[in-house]
């Protein structure tokens, strides 16, 4: 069957995306063109729900909203690991800039403290 | 008074001060009932002793400060593996230190191991000296946490290669090129593996030292629960996968 095909190779790229996702122009451009894809057919579903059970059906799914809730499983989980990603990068950022802070506040403390004690 | 203080715990100790090219970096989160003591304690062997208060709730920061300890203070809670890399930084780059010693915050190490361990590191030319509470003759650990850090241990020489008796251990000695190479990405408590999987992967010339762990309730209260032994190893995994693509 098509559709365990396509499903099961999608969970790999998922996983793969997860051990090896980093944010480089491709996969910019990548996201991009799935929201436009999916905004797309999205409009196209609308307007001929129709199409939508033929392509399920081609795959061989027996419902369109079958097919459909595959897809949206799919997509929640690229959407929570691409999300995952982007916040431990903030997150390390977020730990360097709070570092960088950290420690200019202690060597201001530590050169007034040094003064003091030389105007004393 | 506090003057008074630091003056007792000078005498009270056997040995001279180590070095004072060596600082003890301490990590810290809410720690104002025993880090006086901790301070103090450890001022008796080292003139630097450095505390990183990682955004603590009370004021330990001002206590380790009237102690006698640098104090670095993260803005908020950034996790135990990151004020170690705070404090490891603050002490090679701003103290120019030649060793570096990771000292737990709850009093359950001994001032005397740790100075020990600079000696042999000094002595026979080690980038990373390790505590292990196994080696030692004295052995007090609870049962259950035993078992869990012998299963640490254990997965820590399958995947690293490192010859370690205790896998977690927070008294450590670094020479200061392991120190400034040290890399620390997990910020939470996985980063005793890290550290071991990094003196595995660079090649670091280390030892093991025997060390004793006093079980006081309230370090017990303050260590980590068993099962977070799993979230560590997933930690590393995950880790170890990124770090290879």
């Amino acid at each position: 069957m098509i559709i365990k095909l396509l499903l099961i190779s999608s969970l790999a790229v998922a996983a793969l995306v997860l051990i090896r996702g980093k944010r480089s122009a491709l996969s910019l451009l990548m996201r991009r063109s799935l929201t436009l894809g999916a905004i797309g057919c999205g409009v196209f579903a609308v307007l001929f729900p129709s199409t939508v059970t033929q392509v399920a059906r081609a795959v061989g799914v027996g419902r369109g909203a079958d097919l459909l809730l595959y897809a949206l499983c799919v997509t929640f989980l690229f959407v929570s690991i691409a999300l995952y990603l982007r916040l431990s990068e903030m997150h390390d950022r977020y730990v360097e800039l709070a570092r960088r802070q950290a420690l200019l506040e202690a060597e201001i403390l530590a050169e007034r403290d040094r003064s003091r004690i030389v105007g004393a | 008074m506090e003057k008074s203080g630091d003056t007792d715990a000078r005498e009270s100790t056997r040995g001279a001060v180590s070095g004072p090219d060596t600082c003890v970096v301490i990590p810290m989160f809410n720690e104002s009932g025993v880090i006086t003591d901790v301070v103090r304690a450890v001022r008796a062997r080292f003139d630097h002793v450095i505390c990183v208060d990682d955004g603590s709730r009370d004021d330990c920061g001002a206590l380790a400060r009237l102690a006698g300890a640098h104090v670095v203070r993260h803005p908020t809670n950034l996790g135990q593996g990151a004020a170690l890399a705070t404090g490891i930084r603050y002490a090679v780059d701003s103290l120019c230190a030649e060793y570096v010693v990771t000292f737990d915050a709850d009093g359950q190490h001994d001032v005397n191991d740790a100075a020990a361990m600079v000696e042999v590191a000094r002595d026979q030319g080690l980038q990373a000296v390790l505590g292990s509470r196994f080696l030692g003759d004295r052995d007090d650990v609870p049962a259950t946490r035993r078992l869990v850090l012998k299963a640490a241990a254990r997965f820590t020489r399958a995947t690293t290669g490192l010859q370690v008796t205790d896998a977690h251990n927070g008294l450590r000695v670094l020479r200061r090129d392991a120190a400034r190479q040290l890399q620390l990405r997990l910020h939470g408590m996985s980063h005793a593996s890290e550290i071991l999987s990094q003196i595995g992967r660079s090649g670091w010339s280390y030892a093991e030292h025997p060390v004793t762990i006093s079980y006081t309730d309230y370090s017990r209260a303050k260590g980590q629960r068993s099962y977070n032994a799993l979230n560590i190893a997933f930690d590393l995994a995950f880790n170890r996968l990124r770090a290879a693509s």
